[in-house]
C-alpha cells in the first residue's frame, strides 16, 4: 500500500501545525465561531448535540495494521472507546473534546494519517472498491488513481470554497462496489477496444433529497489527463454551480439544469484550455505511486481446500468470504453488524485486535468498506479457521454479509445534529426481529437514514428507511427496489410512513411477499422488480382483521 | 475605499476606481475593473493589455467563484494587480496567492503575524499553478 515519502509526511505535519493555530485563534476569541466553522470543517471537526465528532480520513479505505491500531488507541485516549466506521469508508469519534483535536491530529500524522477534506465544502475523501487489487474482475488496482487524486484535491487552491461538498470515487471492474455513480465524480478505469487504459467520468451522481445517478460524460479520458479533467469538470462546477440555495448547490443540480450535454460541451472546452497549462502529473508519478501498490508476496502452490466440518465456520465463509484472484486465498470481510449492534461501530480493543488480525493473516492490510465493515484482503485458505475463531471470540463473527442483518445506517438523532429521527435503534430492532430468519432471506441490503440529506444511503438499498420529523413525532418512510452496484437504480416509497415498531412490521411483511413469490434463485430485489409494488404495498397496508 | 493591506508587488499601485465588468468594454479608457461573483472573467480577456488592477470581490469568503476568475485571468497571461477585496480572512490567503492574487483589500484588518504565518506554513504545494511554485511531483521526477 501507499507510503509517504518527506514531500507526503511534511503536508499532514504542516497540517497539525495549521490547525493547532487555527484552534488556538477561534479559543482565544480572534476568530469567531462563524469564520472557525468552515476551517473545522475542513478537517473533519463537526459540532454535533452533544460534543465535536472529529471524522478521519481513509483514503480509499486502505488501512496498515499500524494505522487501524492507532485508531483504537486514540479512541481510548480521547473518545469512550469505540469509533464508528462511515460509508465514505472513514471512521468517526463522537465524544471529542477541541482542545484535544491538535493533539489527535498529531498521533494520527505519526502513522500517515490526517483528517484533511473530510467535511466542508471542498473535495472530500476519494472513495474506492473496497477488494481493489484482491479479486480477479478488475481491469488494474483503481487506488493508485485515487491516491492520485488524493494528491490533486489536497488543499486544492481553487476547490476549497466549492457551492457544496464534492466527492469522488474510483472503481476499475464492471461490478460496482463503491456505489460509483452515486459520487459527485465517479471514475471507471476502463479498456477501450484498442486495449488502451482510460477512465470513464460520471459526473453529477449523488444521495441526498435529489437523487441522482450520474451520466456518463466522457467514455475514455487518457490516464496522464485524469487530473485536468477533473479539474475541468471542478471549475465549470465552482464558477457555475448554484450558490443560492445550499439544497440545490451539488453537481447533480448543475448537470441536470444545464443538461448533461450542455455540462460536458463546457468541460470539453475548459478541459482543452487546461492541457496548454502543463498541470497533469507525467505517467512516471502514476507509475511510481503504482509500485506502492504492488501484489504482497503470495505464496504459490498452496493448498485451495477448506475444511468445513464445522458448521457455523462454513456459514461464514459461504456468507462472509470472496473469491480471491490468488488461488488458496480468500478475501475475508469482518461483519460490523453483531445482532442488536450499532451498525460500523468497533470497540478500540476490537480495532487493535483486527490489526494484529491484519499483521498476522493479511499482509498487515485491511480495508473499511463503504458497508461499515472491515476486510482482510489477502487470507490463506489454511488459516481461515483460526481467523474465524478469533474473531468469533470478540464479537466480530457474524455470519451476515449483505443479508438483512447487515444495515448501513447513519448516526441519526443520537449524535446528529441534522438528523430528524433516530437510526440507531431501528436498524438495532430489525437487526434483532429478522436475526433467525436472514439466511432464509438471503440477499437483501437494507439501508437507514435518519433525514433527508441520506447519508445511509437510503435510496440505494434494497429496502430504505428514511426517517423524517412528522409534527415533532419521529416517523419512518419505506422504499423498496433501490441498488447501488453495476444496476445502480433509485427506491421508491411504498407510501404513508410508520413509527419505529410499525416500520419494522413493515419490513415484516416485506419479506413475506417477497418468500411467497420468489422464483428460483432470486434475490428480494429480483422479485421486487419482476413482480413490482403493488403486492408488497397491499401486503404492507392491508386493514388488519378486527376481531369480535 | 477600503485599504490594502498586503501586497506583493513593486510596482506604482493603481489609483483608478474599478469599473464594473459590464460598464468596462465601453470606456476603452479604463484601467482597473472590479469582478464580481456572477461576472465571467473570460469577458476581460479581450482587454487584458490596457488592464492594470482587477478586484475581485468575495462578498462572503464562502463564496469561492473569485479563485476561478483569478486563475482565469492569470491563465489567459494577465500579468497586473490581482486584489482581494471583502470578506477576505487569515485563512484564505495561502489558497488566494496560489490562484495569482498579489494584493489584499480586507474589509476587517488582518493580524500581520497570523497572516504571515499562514502564508508561510505550506512549504511544498500538490498542484501547479501560475504561481510558479514547484509541485510535488515535479520534484519527485526532477
Amino acid at each position: 500500500m501507499y507510503q509517504y515519502d518527506t514531500y507526503d509526511q511534511a503536508m499532514v505535519d504542516a497540517r497539525v501545525a495549521d490547525f493547532r493555530d487555527q484552534v488556538r485563534r477561534r479559543l482565544d476569541g480572534s476568530m469567531s465561531e462563524e469564520q472557525f466553522r468552515p476551517l473545522r470543517l475542513m478537517n473533519g471537526l463537526y459540532l454535533q448535540l452533544h460534543a465535536y465528532m472529529l471524522r478521519v480520513a481513509v483514503p480509499y479505505g486502505t488501512l496498515s495494521g499500524a494505522q487501524m491500531h492507532m485508531l483504537g488507541d486514540i479512541a481510548d485516549k480521547y473518545d469512550r472507546g469505540y469509533g464508528h466506521f462511515t460509508t465514505r469508508q472513514n471512521i468517526q469519534y463522537n465524544w471529542i473534546k477541541l482542545e484535544d483535536a491538535g493533539d489527535i491530529l498529531a498521533d494520527l500524522a505519526t502513522v500517515e494519517m490526517h483528517a484533511i477534506q473530510t467535511s466542508g465544502n471542498c473535495i472530500r475523501n476519494t472513495t474506492s472498491d473496497q477488494y481493489a487489487g484482491a479479486i480477479a474482475d478488475e481491469v488494474v488496482d483503481p487506488r493508485p488513481y485515487a491516491e492520485l487524486i488524493r494528491q490533486w484535491s489536497t488543499f486544492h487552491p481553487e476547490f476549497s470554497f466549492l457551492p457544496r461538498k464534492f466527492k469522488m470515487a474510483v472503481i476499475a471492474s464492471d461490478t460496482d462496489r463503491a456505489a460509483m455513480r452515486l459520487h459527485d465524480i465517479g471514475i471507471q478505469i476502463v479498456r477501450n477496444a484498442a486495449g488502451e487504459l482510460g477512465a470513464a467520468f460520471y459526473v453529477g451522481g449523488g444521495m441526498g433529497r435529489t437523487p441522482m445517478i450520474a451520466p456518463l460524460i466522457n467514455a475514455c479520458v487518457p490516464l496522464d489527463q485524469i487530473i485536468p479533467y477533473s479539474e475541468a469538470c471542478l471549475r465549470v462546477y465552482n464558477r457555475h454551480g448554484r450558490r443560492d440555495n445550499k439544497y440545490k448547490a451539488r453537481i447533480k443540480i448543475l448537470v441536470h439544469e444545464l443538461g448533461k450535454d450542455e455540462y460536458t460541451r463546457q468541460v470539453e472546452a475548459e478541459f482543452a484550455h487546461l492541457l496548454t497549462q502543463n498541470i497533469e502529473p507525467p505517467l512516471a508519478e502514476l507509475e511510481r505511486i503504482k509500485l506502492q501498490f504492488a501484489d504482497p508476496a503470495f505464496e504459490g502452490g498452496i493448498s485451495d481446500t477448506l475444511d468445513r466440518s464445522d458448521p457455523d465456520f462454513a456459514l461464514w465463509v459461504d456468507n462472509n468470504t470472496h473469491v480471491h484472484k490468488q488461488p488458496g486465498y480468500r478475501v475475508v470481510t469482518i461483519s460490523l453488524k453483531p445482532v442488536g449492534g450499532i451498525p460500523g461501530d468497533a470497540s478500540a480493543d476490537q480495532m487493535r485486535l483486527m490489526a494484529k488480525l491484519a499483521k498476522d493473516y493479511s499482509f498487515d492490510e485491511l480495508r473499511v468498506t463503504h458497508a461499515q465493515n472491515i476486510v482482510l484482503p489477502h487470507v490463506q485458505k489454511a488459516e481461515l479457521y483460526t481467523l474465524w475463531q478469533q474473531l468469533d471470540a470478540a464479537g466480530l463473527g457474524s455470519a451476515n454479509l449483505d443479508k438483512i442483518g447487515d444495515i448501513i445506517a447513519c448516526p441519526g438523532l443520537d449524535y446528529c445534529s441534522l438528523a430528524n429521527a433516530r437510526s440507531i435503534p431501528v436498524a438495532q430492532k430489525i437487526s434483532e426481529r429478522f436475526a433467525a430468519r436472514e439466511q432464509q432471506i438471503g440477499e437483501l441490503k437494507l439501508k437507514i437514514s435518519g433525514c433527508i440529506n441520506a447519508c445511509g444511503h437510503h435510496h440505494a438499498g434494497h429496502i430504505g428507511i428514511l426517517g423524517v420529523d412528522r409534527k415533532g413525532v419521529e416517523n419512518y418512510q419505506l422504499l423498496l427496489g433501490g441498488s447501488e452496484g453495476a444496476d445502480t437504480s433509485l427506491g421508491t416509497i411504498t407510501g404513508p410512513g410508520f413509527d419505529e415498531d410499525g416500520i419494522v412490521d413493515a419490513i415484516d411483511k416485506a419479506t413475506d411477499v417477497y418468500l411467497a413469490n420468489k422464483s428460483g434463485e432470486e434475490r428480494f430485489l429480483d422479485t421486487y422488480r419482476r413482480i413490482g409494488m403493488a403486492p408488497f404495498k397491499d401486503a404492507i397496508y392491508a386493514k388488519e382483521p378486527v376481531n369480535g | 475605499m477600503v485599504e490594502t493591506q498586503l501586497r506583493f508587488r513593486t510596482d506604482e499601485p493603481v489609483g483608478d476606481p474599478a469599473v464594473t465588468v459590464d460598464s468596462f468594454g465601453e470606456q476603452t479608457n479604463a484601467a482597473a475593473v472590479r469582478v464580481e461573483p456572477g461576472d465571467d472573467a473570460r469577458d476581460l480577456i479581450p482587454h487584458l493589455d490596457r488592464i492594470k488592477l482587477v478586484e475581485v470581490n468575495f462578498p462572503v469568503f464562502g463564496d469561492g467563484r473569485g479563485y476561478s476568475a483569478a486563475r482565469i485571468l492569470r491563465e489567459a497571461g494577465y500579468t497586473g494587480e490581482l486584489r482581494a477585496v471583502g470578506d477576505v480572512l487569515v485563512d484564505q490567503l495561502a489558497y488566494l496567492r496560489r490562484c495569482g492574487f498579489d494584493s489584499f483589500a480586507p474589509e476587517r484588518e488582518l493580524n500581520l503575524a497570523d497572516a504571515e504565518a499562514a502564508l508561510a506554513r505550506y512549504a511544498e504545494v500538490y498542484q501547479p499553478t501560475t504561481d510558479g511554485r514547484t509541485p510535488i511531483w515535479a520534484k519527485r521526477h526532477g
